[in-house]
């Protein structure tokens, strides 16, 4: 029983990564009908970033925080530079522009940072919480608070300012957005530069658990992949919930089906995917989308 | 003392295809005016033109400012706001969020307290449905939604596309009895209309326009006496 526990908790620390990359997807997703695939990447690029503040010496929450908002003007610039003029190009085109982003950050941070290994720190204590039996990592726990903080934040943004209505307004209904006067494509580049801040703190938080590479969050992206397909993706609430139910899910089926162990987690993750497109396409809290042809 | 709108010479075009054929009109400050016509006759396009939805050339001056070169979101910063064709509600937003957008390209920011009071004692119905998803209003409600957004823009001119399609009889003439009500606090109104008899009703100033262009004008109460529109469009 105590090992369960441990294991759900632990499960629910990974789980918070994935909810947060799932997140981003989402709302990416939601605006511009476009599964990002640089997202990951991206985020291992910020997580580099914050390595290089702290290697000059900066403390940890200064270091964090200028990643995020170097990560939000990133995001800005990128849907300004680099999605902007193919807006109105076919799905695949865009598809092919986040796919070349990929390629792009993974050689330019292993050109500037190399491909070795780098420890990373976590800002938490390395002193692991003891209830009974049950033995709980410092870290573990402070990334679900992290997590948890950064989606309450942007639950109160979207839900209570003015900006944030702004935003799903423009997500859903670009037209009638653009008649009451909302700069449509200006909320898509904000949409873009918070994706990139939750992204950047995804990496952060995992980073001290895998230690930072440039393919820091390949996994960690196909995970996010299941977790937004299990939620739905066109539903954030769904694409978070998802996120900690893949992330229990894997370390549970890792601990208990002997067989699978760790050399096959990542199968489970695949297999979800299909899965859940197979018995259920628009995910659990998914819409179904109806369109006009 | 100029119009209030102005528009000379307007073409329109989806994409190769030609949809105004050079469309001149003006419109006065203060009143009604309606443009009628058949399926295609290009009204909705007239009204997308304003608002730089579609691509122009010719000249479009409201208050004497030329709109040609301005994106929608400038347009609408100006005063013009616009109940497009099919409502455009965002269905997903509660009917108080919806009104909250329509007051999104306001110069003057400020309470909007004012605003909701005003649109509510228009459309009573609002008031009750606040915290319901707009989607679940039924099409009147979604109508009178449409025309309550675009208030509270504080608009000096409200564009309007068919507010009486797909509504029954009774709900229509409730919301052009608002309409004009709305009309004499100082709103110019140009409304496009298939219900020609309603319209002829409510505005004062008329444009016939057929396949892209006007092809007559007057005064409505002159024109509901043409026997050519009599025949064609009111049927009697």
């Amino acid at each position: 029983m105590d090992i369960f526990i441990q294991q759900v908790i632990s499960g629910l620390a990974t789980g918070g990564i994935y909810a947060s990359l799932a997140l981003a997807l989402v709302m990416i997703y939601q605006a511009t009908d476009v599964v990002n695939f640089a997202q990951g990447e991206l985020a291992m690029f910020a997580t580099y970033i914050c390595w290089t503040f702290l290697n000059a010496g900066f403390p940890y929450w200064v270091a964090f925080l200028s990643t995020l908002a170097i990560a939000f003007v990133g995001g800005v610039v990128i849907e300004r530079v680099l999605i902007r003029p193919v807006e109105n190009a076919p799905i695949l085109t865009i598809v092919m522009v986040t796919l070349g982003l990929l390629v792009i950050c993974n050689s330019v941070a292993g050109w500037i940072w190399t491909y070795v290994q780098k420890p990373f720190p976590s800002p938490f204590p390395e002193r692991p919480f003891r209830a009974g039996n049950i033995v709980l990592g410092a870290h573990d726990i402070g990334e679900i608070q992290v997590t948890l903080l950064v989606l309450l934040c942007i639950y109160l943004f979207f839900r209570f300012t003015p900006l944030g209505l702004a935003m799903r307004a423009a997500a859903h209904n670009p037209v009638s957005s653009r008649l009451v006067g909302i700069r449509v494509g200006w909320m898509l580049a904000l949409g873009w530069g918070l994706a990139a801040v939750f992204g950047a703190v995804a990496g952060m938080m995992v980073a001290p658990v895998l230690t930072l590479e440039p393919n820091l969050m390949g996994g960690v992206q196909i995970y996010a992949f299941a977790a937004a397909t299990l939620g739905g993706f066109t539903s954030p609430g769904g694409a978070v919930l998802g996120g900690f139910i893949v992330g229990v899910v894997e370390n549970l089926v890792g601990t208990y089906v002997h067989f699978i162990g760790t050399e096959l987690k990542f199968t489970v993750a695949l297999a979800m995917i299909i899965v859940v497109l197979l018995v259920r396409p628009t995910g659990l809290f998914g819409s179904t989308i109806v369109k006009r042809v | 003392m100029s119009a209030l709108l102005e528009v000379q010479q307007l073409e329109a075009f989806y994409g190769r295809t030609k949809a105004l054929h050079g469309v001149s009109f003006s419109m006065a400050r203060g009143g009604i005016t309606t443009i009628l016509g058949a399926n295609g006759a290009g009204k909705t396009t007239t009204l997308r033109a304003i608002s730089r939805m579609v691509r122009t050339t010719g000249s479009i001056r409201f208050e004497d400012e030329p709109l040609e070169r301005k994106a929608t979101e400038d347009v609408v910063q100006l005063g013009i706001a616009h109940a497009p064709e099919g409502r455009g509600t965002f269905v997903h937003l509660t009917v108080e969020e919806n009104l909250r957008l329509g007051a999104w390209g306001r110069r003057e920011r400020g309470s909007m307290s004012d605003d909701f009071e005003r649109v509510f004692g228009y459309f009573p119905v609002l008031r009750e449905r606040r915290r319901q998803a707009a989607g679940t209003l039924s099409g009147g409600e979604q109508q009178m939604l449409a025309v309550a957004r675009a208030l509270m823009l504080r608009p000096r001119l409200l564009l309007l596309d068919e507010p009486s399609l797909g509504l029954a009889p009774l709900v229509v003439r409730e919301i052009f009895r608002i309409l004009r009500t709305i009309n004499q606090t100082g709103v110019s109104i140009l409304l496009v209309e298939q219900n020609a008899a309603l319209a002829l009703d409510l505005a004062d100033h008329v444009f016939l326009l057929e396949t892209g262009r006007v092809v007559m004008e007057g005064p409505s109460d002159v024109l509901r006496r043409d026997d050519a529109i009599r025949r064609a469009y009111l049927g009697y």
